[in-house]
C-alpha cells in the first residue's frame, strides 16, 4: 500500500525517521529548527527531536558546513541543510578540499559521512545567484555522491539511503518539487530506502529515450504524453536519480531499446551531466544510435530574473517536443 | 576579564610544569630533537630529488606542538595546517611512516596519497594535515563539536598560521565557536609572516592578533614560544576552559621558522634580514632555551644531550632508509581509498558507476 504525500512531506518522513533510528544523526543549518526550515522541509522536527537533534546556524556557511564535516570525521553524522544549493560558493573550499578529499588524502584513515542537502534550482523568480545548478558541478569531484530526486518516493528513499552512506553525499531538491505530490510506501510496509546509484525507468517507451533528472524529469514525462497523442511518438522516460554514481548501464539499456536519445538537463550546455552522460553513450554505445544525440538544457547564459520568459531558458515540456520533432 | 598575561612570569614552577618528572622532561626535550633531525633528513632528501611538491619546515617552532601536544590525554584531539610534521611526531606517529610519506611510497601514513601536508593519525586522535589556509578551522571546530555531541570528554586544538587569522572560514569558525560553547582552542602559530608578507603588511595588526578574539567574547592570551613551559602552562589554562567549561580559547604563540615558507621560498632572507634569523637562532630558539634550562636544572647533561642529537640523527637516517627501499604505490592504488564503499564489499559497492576511466 502506498499514501499520497509530497515531496516536502516525503523528505522531513525520510529525515524524521533517521533521526530516530540513528542517535549520531543530526541536522543542522540556516533556519532549519524554530523556523521550521526556509522552505518548510523540517517542519516541526524541531519540537519533536529538540536543541541537540535539530540545529539553527548562523548564516556562515563554511563555518557550518566545516564543522559538519569535522564532526562527521568523529562519528557523527550530520545533515546539512543549505538553504540555497546557490550558497555552496561560500563554503567551496570546504565542500571540495576538505569533504571530497579527506579520504583519500588521508590512505583511508578518515571518512566523512556527512550529507549536504537543499534546494538547487531554477524557474523561482530569484535571478542569476540564486538559481544555479550545481549537480554537474560537484559531481566532477571524485570522493562525492550526488543525487537529484524527482518524485516524493525517491526523496525519502534516496534521503535515507545518503544520511546511512558512509560518504559525503550532496542532495539536491527542488524548490519548485517541494509541494508536488505523489505516492510513497506505507511506513507499515518497511524501510523505504532508493540506494544511491540506481536509474529508475519512469515510462516505458520504445521510439526515443529522454534522459533526465530532477525537474527535468517531469518536463520529460509531460512531453512524452504529448508525444504520444499528438505525433504518435512512443517515448521512454529514464531518471538518473544518482548523478555519482551513476548507472551507466540503464543509460545503455535504454539507449540500445530506442536508438534514439534527447538528454534533459536543467544545468547549463557546457559540461555538465548531460554532457558525460552523451559522451558515454558515444563511447559505449555509438552503433546503437540512429540518430545524433540532442540535448534540452537551460539557455547558456545566467539565469534571467524576468518571470516572462524565465521559464524559456529552462527545459520545458514544448522544448523537449521540439527537440525530438527536429530529430526526425 | 579578557587580557593578554601582563608580565612574565616563573613557568617553570607552573602547577602543569612542576609536576613533570626528570624523566618526562628528558622525553620533552627529545621530542623536539627529533622533530629537529627529522626535519633536517628531510631538507637533505627533499634537495636531493627524493619528494615531489612542497616542504614547509617546522623547524623553530617545534616547542608549540611538542608543549601543546605533551598536555593531550586520550580524550583530546588535534589538527593542523600544511606545517604538521611536527604535529605529527609530537602525536606519536612513527619517522618512518612520515618519511615514506613525504617520499610518496605505500608505507607512508596517508599511503602516498597526501604528501608532507596531508599527515593522518586518526588513531591518536590526530586529524591531519590540511593543505588550505584557514580551511582546517572549521574542521577543528566540528570535532570538538563532536565531542560534546557524543557526550564525550576532551577538546580540540586546532593549530593555524599567522596568515589564517585573515581568513573568513577562521572568523566563521570563532563565531560558532562561542556561540555553541565548543571546547576547542585554536592555537595560532605566528612565526612573522604570511609565506612571504610580514604580519604588517598582512594583517591589520596591533602588536596581536589573539585579540581579534575580544570581537567574538572569547578568552585570549599571547605565549613566548621560546619557553616551552610558558607553552605548557597557558595551554593547559585553555585546555582546562574547553574541557571543564566547554569554551573557546584563542593561543597566539610567538614563534619563529629558520626557513621560508617552503623550501620552494628561497627568497626569504631577502622579505626578512640575516641578522633577524640569527638573533632567533642564538638567543630564542626554543630548543636551545630549553636544553639551557634543563642542564640548569640538572635534568640534562652534556653527554645525555649528545646522545639524544646522535639517536635522533640515527633515526632519521633510517626512517630515511626505509622511505627510499618502500615499494611506491600501483597504478590501481590510485583508485583505492576514494569511496569507502568501493574499497569495502558491500551489495551497495556493486551498484551504479563510480569512477568514468577508459
Amino acid at each position: 500500500m502506498s499514501r499520497i504525500l509530497t515531496y516536502r512531506e516525503a523528505l522531513r518522513e525520510g529525515l524524521d525517521e533517521e533521526l530516530a533510528r540513528d542517535p549520531n544523526v543530526v541536522l543542522m543549518g540556516e533556519e532549519v529548527a524554530q523556523y521550521n526550515g526556509a522552505y518548510k522541509v523540517t517542519e516541526g522536527l524541531w519540537n519533536k527531536w529538540g536543541d541537540k537533534r535539530i540545529v539553527d546556524t548562523p548564516i556562515s556557511e563554511a563555518g557550518f558546513i566545516g564543522m559538519g564535516i569535522g564532526a562527521s570525521m568523529l562519528g557523527v553524522r550530520p545533515v546539512m541543510e543549505l538553504m540555497f544549493w546557490s550558497f555552496h560558493s561560500v563554503a567551496f573550499d570546504q565542500l571540495v578540499s576538505n569533504a571530497a578529499c579527506v579520504r583519500y588524502m588521508s590512505g583511508g584513515l578518515c571518512n566523512c559521512p556527512i550529507v549536504v542537502r537543499g534546494p538547487a534550482n531554477g524557474g523561482t523568480g530569484v535571478g542569476a545567484t540564486h538559481s544555479h545548478i550545481p549537480e554537474g558541478m560537484f559531481a566532477a569531484f571524485p570522493g562525492l555522491k550526488v543525487c537529484v530526486p524527482a518524485t516524493p518516493a525517491d526523496a525519502k528513499g534516496l534521503i535515507k539511503a545518503a544520511i546511512r552512506d558512509n560518504d559525503p553525499v550532496y542532495f539536491m531538491e527542488n524548490t519548485l518539487l517541494y509541494g508536488t505530490t505523489g505516492e510513497v510506501p506505507d511506513v507499515a510496509d518497511g524501510d523505504h530506502v532508493v540506494p544511491l546509484g540506481v536509474a529508475d525507468v519512469k515510462r516505458e517507451g520504445s521510439d526515443i529515450s529522454l534522459i533526465a533528472h530532477g525537474r527535468s524529469v517531469i518536463h520529460s514525462l509531460a512531453a512524452a504524453e504529448i508525444l504520444q497523442s499528438e505525433h504518435g511518438i512512443n517515448a521512454e522516460v529514464l531518471d538518473l536519480r544518482s548523478i555519482r554514481p551513476l548507472d551507466v548501464d540503464a543509460i545503455l539499456k535504454t539507449v540500445r531499446k530506442t536508438n534514439r536519445v534527447v538528454l534533459v538537463d536543467e544545468s547549463k550546455p557546457f559540461g555538465g551531466v548531460s554532457a558525460m552522460v552523451a559522451m558515454l553513450i558515444q563511447e559505449q554505445a555509438f552503433d546503437y544510435l540512429d540518430a545524433p544525440i540532442k540535448r534540452v538544457c537551460s539557455i547558456d547564459a545566467p539565469a534571467i530574473y524576468s518571470p516572462h520568459i524565465e521559464h524559456e531558458q529552462l527545459p520545458n515540456p514544448r522544448r523537449i517536443v521540439e527537440k525530438v520533432l527536429g530529430m526526425r | 576579564m579578557i587580557s593578554a598575561s601582563p608580565t612574565p612570569l616563573d613557568f617553570a614552577s607552573s602547577p602543569i610544569n612542576q609536576s613533570l618528572t626528570p624523566q618526562r622532561k628528558i622525553e620533552l626535550y627529545t621530542q623536539m630533537v627529533r622533530i629537529r633531525r627529522f626535519e633536517q633528513a628531510a631538507l637533505k632528501f627533499y634537495n636531493a630529488g627524493k619528494m615531489a611538491g612542497f616542504l614547509h619546515l617546522y623547524i623553530g617552532q617545534e616547542s608549540v606542538a611538542v608543549g601543546t601536544i605533551s598536555l593531550g590525554g586520550a580524550d583530546d584531539h588535534f589538527i593542523t595546517a600544511y606545517r604538521d610534521h611536527g604535529h605529527a611526531l609530537a602525536v606519536g606517529m612513527g619517522m618512518n611512516e612520515c618519511m615514506a610519506e613525504m617520499f610518496g611510497k605505500q608505507t607512508g601514513c596517508s599511503k602516498g596519497k597526501g604528501g608532507s601536508m596531508h599527515f593522518f593519525a586518526p588513531d591518536k586522535n590526530f586529524w591531519g594535515g590540511h593543505g588550505i589556509v584557514a580551511g582546517q578551522t572549521p574542521l577543528g571546530l566540528g570535532l570538538a563539536y563532536g565531542l560534546k555531541y557524543l557526550g564525550r570528554e576532551g577538546c580540540c586544538l586546532c593549530y593555524l598560521g599567522d596568515g589564517a587569522v585573515n581568513q573568513g572560514a577562521f572568523h566563521e569558525s570563532l563565531n560558532i565557536a562561542a556561540l555553541f560553547g565548543i571546547p576547542v582552542v585554536y592555537v595560532i602559530e605566528n612565526n612573522g609572516y604570511s609565506m612571504g608578507t610580514s604580519q604588517k603588511r598582512s594583517s591589520a595588526y596591533n602588536g596581536c592578533l589573539a585579540q581579534r578574539a575580544e570581537a567574538y567574547g572569547i578568552e585570549w592570551d599571547v605565549v613566548n614560544g621560546s619557553d616551552v613551559y610558558e607553552v605548557r602552562a597557558k595551554a593547559h589554562i585553555a585546555m582546562e576552559r574547553a574541557r571543564k567549561e566547554h569554551k573557546p580559547t584563542v593561543l597566539e604563540i610567538d614563534t619563529y621558522r629558520y626557513y621560508g615558507h617552503s623550501v620552494a621560498d628561497a627568497n626569504h632572507k631577502k622579505y626578512r634580514t640575516p641578522e633577524e634569523i640569527e638573533n632567533y637562532k642564538n638567543n630564542h630558539d626554543p630548543i636551545m632555551v630549553f636544553e639551557r634550562k634543563l642542564l640548569e636544572e640538572g635534568v640534562l647533561n652534556d653527554d645525555l644531550v649528545k646522545s639524544i642529537n646522535d639517536a635522533a640523527k640515527t633515526e632519521a637516517a633510517a626512517s630515511a632508509k626505509f622511505a627510499e627501499e618502500s615499494p611506491a604505490p600501483t597504478i590501481a592504488d590510485i583508485s583505492t581509498d576514494v569511496y569507502w564503499e568501493s574499497d569495502n564489499n558491500t551489495p551497495a559497492s556493486q551498484i551504479g558507476q563510480h569512477f568514468f576511466n577508459d
